[in-house]
């Protein structure tokens, strides 16, 4: 709770982002989703989040690089709480979005990025498809855009130290899943619904 | 504390004292819901004030280290929002890791130390060819000149212009040793003032725009009238400077005039920029460069003019202890 306090309040100092004084879903569970450009995302998102929602939220990491010391391990596991998601040798048996249901099953919040990758031009990609089953599993759920504003310039893809560019985390409307939808028309409203202002 | 500087803190707090009766008398008298708005934006202002006006009051106070630490500290948020706003590029990533992390912490230092030799060239002549250097580096050649450029603007504006105010406590002037604070207690206070007394002029009487496409709210009645006011206030308050009342008023015009190119310099910058405000971190003001861009251009002018007219010699060699330390 103090390490996610201070860590929280560092990154906020750092880059900018201002905390939301309530979650834009109000209270309970949701899926968080936002834009991916550096390794700060997460970080930012989580750090901008108010303490009870914060500690009720799990952001998705990648697990061969959160798993890869101690250090990073204690992290993942006791401040941020994180999902870890292998990012290779994907199974049926091994699906990381059963990971992240068992998550959301248990009540929690989690943070996901439907690009699934970071992109270096500060253009939105298009949604995998991970986002429409979590949706289609747990329908009941609030769907919340997060739209990262200038974290590509804090921290681009290939570099090694952070600047400190004032960035942005916009809280978006949230949506909700809607059985009468196709996956493609899902996915593009999502898009759409993290890019509207 | 000598008891001129006791009295310059005392017309400070004067002044936000009426400013703060006036904005809470105007808060109840004005009815339509344009003024509201304008009044709760000056109220937003004069709290900040307050807030602005005690740090640098205790800083000053505190002595050179603190003051020195506080400029450092507004000419990093004042570079940030420089840099944020001017869309840099994947290519200037790491020079302004250098900018941010390395180049302005060493020229603080230098403030720190009173290395005037080194402090004077050493954005100038060594960070001007650092920056270039670091991104040819990148073999990135799209927007070369443009990017580097914005860099060196940046660390000229927002970090050489600014730490001259922190210098200016260094600086030997004539049967004035010791006081230096309260000079630059003046150039803050005129230079601020400036800005205050064109808003209000601007707000109350203001007609003729000067340069409409470049910062919509200055006008002709409020520039004068605030100028002049300034000018004023800030010739009543040569006792506690180093100048004569004719030079104090001098001396006021000047920095005053020069506060309103920079301000209007900055205006321009950032309207090519496409936006209205630097930030958004004083509530009221927008970000710390909104804050700053009058006092950028001022403070190195009134710095070399106070060294020329009033100066005995600034000493350009290091301190002892570094050519103890390089075994000169």
């Amino acid at each position: 709770m103090i390490a996610s306090r201070a860590i929280a309040a560092a990154t906020r100092l750092f880059t900018g982002v201002r905390r939301v004084p309530v979650a834009p879903h109000g209270d309970g569970p949701a899926i968080y989703f936002a834009n991916h450009t550096s390794h700060l995302d997460f970080l930012v998102i989580w750090s901008a989040l108010p303490l009870p929602t914060r500690l009720q939220t799990s952001p998705a990491a990648a697990e061969d690089y959160w798993t890869a010391s101690s250090m990073r391990r204690w992290l993942a596991a006791r401040v941020f709480r994180a999902v870890l998601i292998p990012r290779e040798g994907i199974t049926r048996e091994n699906n990381p979005l059963d990971r992240l249901a068992a998550c959301l099953e248990s009540g929690r919040s989690i943070l996901i990025f439907p690009e699934g990758t970071r992109r270096g031009d500060g253009q939105v990609g298009v949604f995998k498809s991970g986002l429409y089953h979590l949706a289609r599993r747990f329908p009941q759920l609030p769907l919340v855009p997060i739209y990262l504003d200038n974290l590509g310039r804090i921290l681009p893809k290939g570099a090694l130290v952070p600047v400190p560019i004032i960035a942005q985390a916009h809280f978006r409307e949230p949506i909700h899943f809607s059985e009468t939808e196709t996956k493609p028309a899902f996915l593009e409203r999502a898009r759409a619904a993290l890019l509207s202002h | 504390m000598d008891h001129d500087t006791k009295l310059l803190i005392s017309v400070v707090i004067g002044i936000l004292v009426l400013a703060s009766i006036a904005g809470a008398v105007l808060a109840r008298t004005v009815k339509s819901e344009a003024a509201q708005k304008t009044v709760a934006n000056l109220n937003a202002r004069t709290r900040s004030w307050w807030v602005m006006s005690g740090v640098f009051c205790a800083t000053l106070l505190l002595g050179p280290v603190f003051t020195t630490v506080l400029f450092a500290f507004i000419s990093f948020l004042a570079m940030r929002e420089f840099i944020t706003l001017n869309k840099t590029e994947r290519a200037d990533h790491e020079v302004l890791f250098w900018a941010f992390f390395v180049i302005l912490p060493l020229h603080y230092f230098l403030v720190g130390i009173r290395w005037y030799g080194l402090f004077t060239i050493f954005i100038p002549v060594y960070a001007f060819a650092f920056i270039p250097f670091r991104r040819v580096l990148t073999g990135e050649t799209k927007g070369f000149l443009a990017g580097t450029a914005r860099i060196q603007w940046a660390l000229l504006v927002c970090v050489y212009a600014v730490s001259h105010m922190p210098m200016l406590l260094a600086l030997p002037l004539k049967g004035y040793e010791g006081q230096n604070a309260k000079l630059l207690f003046f150039f803050v206070l005129t230079v601020q003032l400036s800005d205050v007394m064109q808003y209000v002029w601007g707000k109350t009487c203001g007609r003729r725009h000067i340069a409409p496409h470049v910062s919509p709210s200055k006008t002709v009645e409020g520039t004068v009238g605030g100028i002049a006011t300034t000018v004023a206030i800030s010739t009543c308050l040569w006792w506690a400077t180093p100048f004569a009342p004719w030079q104090a008023a001098l001396m006021a015009l000047l920095i005053c005039s020069a506060g309103f190119f920079g301000g209007l310099v900055m205006s321009a910058i950032k309207r090519d920029l496409g936006a209205k405000d630097w930030g958004a971190s004083i509530a009221g003001h927008g970000g710390f460069m909104d804050r700053i861009d009058s006092l950028c251009f001022a403070a190195p002018l009134f710095f070399h003019l106070c060294a020329f007219y009033f100066g005995t010699g600034m000493n350009p060699a290091p301190p002892a202890w570094i050519l103890h330390w390089l075994g000169k």
